[in-house]
């Protein structure tokens, strides 16, 4: 067993991994269609030249790496080679575009970058004349690199063969680097995309993060048997605390997918034990799980419409180990051989022990069925400055309303207008060159300010509500939360993104963006013709789909007399996505309602003046960096109110 | 100078009484792009299928890497380092994308049919191998996640793609393209120029492409040839056929 001793960082603990787990498998990636494995003392090797590669080309402490790409050893391996040498690195978002990156790389001075491939190479090479620090990039993937000649440019390749030559001439430099590294300096920074204003960089401690990562390992007793499937963005906080904290404390495998777009299919091929997404993930699985089972035979739709109802009658209580009578427990069985098992096994989730879902709220009945149908989901509470590290759901206290618990070492406290604090070992360093937003951030007893609004029910549960700048009032005084109706609409698989506003109005408006997958498919069972996304949103027949799920929600709000008055009486279908690249999203997917509000501005305005349609043309940002322009009719239909009914 | 990988030198071909080429001559440069365009009927599938043998020209030569192609048949030129794509998709749709393009390997395939029976020592190591290869063009033109997709469950774009990579499989020298964009949205476009200039860069594969899209030609396209009626009426660089009042009044049209 490795003790962690006073002093960890993150590469010490990968050498104590290199010494006494040596074979175990500490990653792994598809490539040409192989997965390939290196064990700790491989991967260790790995770190040591990698990290002689870049002492060599001028990586010192205080610098700051730049680490941009997908999920690939390599780039893992670049985040502790920096650590190694007393350098910080810091990941971004690989999807980010030339602008975004541009501000990280200038704010965080970087000198130094590796990333992933050809594409990133483009997106730095533009950005290169506003960076005048940076001055060397480094890539894995040389395709379509051949005949590229800046002098930025060098190979992982050569970097790792200078790497080893460095090594051979300095063969005590890695191990003393590693030895002199401090537990307390900043073992990485992390750019929040934050739903405002420009991202801030989280500068977080070695001993942050092991700390966090010991109390979570011993809390859900991860293993170095347990292996985690690793596609989230490298620069969520999330990943980090998975893949790369977790990893190395409890010594379990990370498996890299071969690309994005066969996550699925390795995901089956893994088939990882412990399993981590945010909920819009196991959204979209669900999803995709429905649409395949409209193409179904008939047999197989009843057999699993009856899984479904069993699943929902005891699936959750059997999870619990609650008492379920005896004829329950067989049906659950039966329908768990003939549906359940089948269903787990095509999702690859099979082998899962636990799965955790964070980053967003969760619709209860999204996070019910998969808890009935056998997966061990939970949800747990964190953000990026506290290490993801706040409350989990323990086994067998799981609701679907709470974030569970407070972890061993973290408080909590609710402040006075509602707002969460949190005081833990596992907290940020700072803001990067940001003095007065880390003061700011912090109570004088030194909570972090979370900036959501909850309260701690009488178990001792947090429950979240909502971002606390976001809940509103309606004119009449009820209380309005945007978040909360979203996630209710989020819930059918045609709506994807759901926008709500009422604060300081005298009723509850939406803008919808359908899935265009569960759209597109319902519409070619209905024989209907479309050309592309602006023109299903603009289907009559769609608007009418998309009506019976608003007058679904708003049914179930007005059961409850809080918030019957939130009962969404309008709503109009977007003709584009909101997108991240056009800033209307975070890049982990949150909307910047403030942002959307304004630019659609003579949207939300027609809602609530009555108007029936309104035009209105949009700018779009294409991948490539062009903007284009979009223009559409874009229809507002009214929805049902109904009379407050109490069911008690 | 570079070399020519191949010379066109005054080629005619007719059916019967119908002169689908008259007196063509043209020559593809080693690791260079070049464009055949022209109106529907113009002759310029004809051309290709001379190139790699399946016509026979009653007049002229074709000259490949030195030498003087004689009654040459489709499968020599393809040993000798000519593959192509079809303008109507020819893949074998029940088979899954990596069998077809493991079956662009077949002239490289050694072992006899008893050793692949057997499956055993050399035979094995050069299924490897050959497997091998196959995954590195998957991954060249990034179709991991379709790798054992039935190919006729798949949009037709990506079966483009397939039809190129079992092209590549066969290791070409020179690549001939029957309308790889045909039928394409602008996405699918975008994506197929830059996997061929990508294969034209990373293994120094020649390119003879047939396209109608005159974004994509001038945008890809070294040199561009130019046939109306089975004539060559044009040749140049693209900026050169732009310019090129012949072109300009054969292909795009005269304004009356």
């Amino acid at each position: 067993m490795i003790t962690v001793e006073t002093d960890a960082t993150f590469p010490k603990l990968i050498l104590d991994r290199a010494r006494f787990q040596p074979d175990g498998i500490a990653i792994r990636e598809k490539d040409l269609g192989i997965w390939q494995s290196w064990s700790w003392s491989q991967a260790k090797d790995e770190i040591r030249y990698l990290a002689c590669g870049l002492a060599s080309e001028g990586l010192s402490q205080g610098m700051n790496l730049a680490i941009v790409g997908d999920n690939r050893p390599r780039l893992y391996w670049a985040m502790a080679a920096a650590q190694s040498l007393g350098a910080v690195p810091v990941p971004i978002y690989q999807d980010a575009i030339a602008d975004e990156v541009a501000y990280i790389l200038d704010n965080a001075e970087i000198g130094f970058a590796i990333v992933e491939n050809q594409e990133q190479v483009d997106k730095l090479l533009e950005i290169t004349s506003q960076v005048k620090t940076l001055n060397k990039i480094y890539y894995d993937d040389p395709r379509g690199l051949k005949n590229y000649r800046e002098d930025q440019l060098s190979s992982y390749d050569k970097l790792r063969q200078v790497g080893i030559e460095y090594n051979q001439r300095n063969p005590t430099f890695f191990l003393e680097s590693v030895k002199s590294g401090k537990s307390s300096t900043t073992s990485i920074i992390l750019y929040t995309s934050g739903t405002t204003g420009k991202p801030k960089g989280v500068c977080l401690s070695h001993q942050a993060w092991i700390r966090a990562a010991k109390v979570d390992v011993e809390f859900d007793e991860l293993k170095s048997s347990d292996s985690i499937l690793s596609y989230l963005p490298m620069a969520w906080v999330g990943d980090h605390l998975f893949s790369f904290a977790q990893s190395i404390v409890a010594g379990f495998t990370v498996n890299c997918p071969e690309s994005s777009d066969t996550v699925m299919a390795d995901l089956r091929e893994i088939g990882p034990t412990y399993y981590f997404a945010p909920p819009r993930v196991f959204e979209d699985l669900l999803t995709r799980v429905m649409i395949r089972m409209e193409d179904a035979s008939q047999l197989k739709k009843k057999l699993f419409s009856w899984g479904l109802k069993v699943a929902k009658k005891s699936g959750v209580d059997i999870m619990d180990k609650k008492p379920v009578s005896l004829k329950n427990k067989i049906l659950y069985e039966t329908a768990n051989i003939m549906v359940f098992r089948p269903l787990l096994n095509v999702l690859g989730l099979s082998r899962v022990r636990v799965a955790y879902t964070a980053g967003a709220a969760i619709g209860p009945d999204l996070f019910e069925f998969y808890r009935s149908i056998g997966v061990n989901l939970k949800q747990l509470y964190g953000q990026t400055e506290t290490a993801a590290h706040v409350c989990r759901q323990s086994d067998g206290d799981v609701r679907n309303d709470t974030v569970g618990k407070p972890m061993t070492g973290v408080e909590i406290k609710v402040g006075g207008d509602g707002e969460i604090l949190v005081k833990s070992e596992s907290m940020l360093n700072e803001y990067y060159k940001l003095p007065n937003e880390t003061q700011s951030s912090l109570t004088s007893e030194g909570f972090f300010k979370t900036g959501d609004a909850g309260f701690i029910d009488s178990q001792g549960h947090l429950k979240i509500i909502d971002r606390s700048k976001d809940i509103g009032r309606l004119t009449d005084g009820a209380m309005f939360s945007p978040q909360f109706l979203e996630n209710k609409l989020k819930f059918f698989s045609y709506i994807k993104e759901a926008v709500c506003f009422g604060d300081k109005r005298e009723k509850v408006c939406a803008f919808i963006n359908i899935d265009l997958e569960a759209v597109g498919n319902w519409a070619e069972k209905q024989g209907l013709a479309y050309a592309g996304y602006i023109e299903l949103t603009g289907k009559r027949e769609v608007y009418s789909l998309i009506g019976d799920c608003v007058a679904k929600v708003n049914k179930e709000l007005a059961q409850d007399s809080e918030l019957a008055n939130s009962q969404i009486s309008r709503f109009l279908i977007l003709h584009k996505e909101l997108d991240a690249d056009d800033n209307e999203l975070t890049r982990t997917k949150k909307v910047r309602r403030k942002f959307v509000e304004d630019k659609y501005s003579p949207l939300v305005q027609a809602m609530f003046k009555g108007l029936d349609m309104c035009e209105i043309t949009t700018s779009v940002k294409f991948e490539d960096g062009r903007t284009g322009e979009i223009s559409a009719n874009v229809f507002i239909q009214n929805t049902a109110r109904n009379a407050f009914e109490s069911t008690s | 100078m570079t070399e020519n990988i191949l010379n066109v030198n005054k080629v005619s071909l007719s059916f019967g009484g119908v002169a689908a080429l008259k007196n063509v001559s043209f020559q593809v440069e080693e690791h260079k792009i070049l464009a055949i365009i022209g109106p529907n009927g113009a002759g310029k599938s004809s051309l290709l299928n001379v190139v790699n043998g399946v016509y026979k020209p009653q007049k002229g030569q074709v000259i490949f890497k030195g030498k003087t192609w004689k009654n040459v048949v489709p499968y020599e030129a393809a040993r000798s380092g000519i593959a192509r794509t079809f303008q109507n998709i020819a893949l074998f749709k029940g088979m899954s994308v990596l069998d077809n393009i493991l079956t662009g390997r077949n002239l490289k395939m050694r072992a006899g049919l008893l050793s692949q029976a057997i499956y055993l020592g050399k035979c094995q190591r050069e299924e490897t191998n050959h497997r091998k290869a196959v995954e590195q063009i998957i991954d060249f033109l990034q179709i991991q996640h379709i790798r054992k997709t039935p190919v006729g469950r798949l949009p037709y774009g990506l079966q483009k793609r397939v039809e190129l990579a079992r092209a590549l499989a066969a290791e070409p020298e020179l690549l001939l393209l029957d309308e790889p964009m045909a039928g394409m949205n602008v996405e699918e476009k975008e994506d197929m120029s830059r996997f061929i200039l990508d294969v034209n860069e990373e293994y120094g594969t020649s390119v003879i492409l047939i396209e109608h899209d005159m974004g994509v030609v001038m945008d890809i396209s070294d040199k561009v040839v130019v046939l109306d009626y089975g004539k060559k009426i044009g040749e140049g660089t693209p900026e050169e056929i732009r310019n090129n009042q012949e072109v300009i009044d054969a292909y795009l049209g005269v304004a009356r």
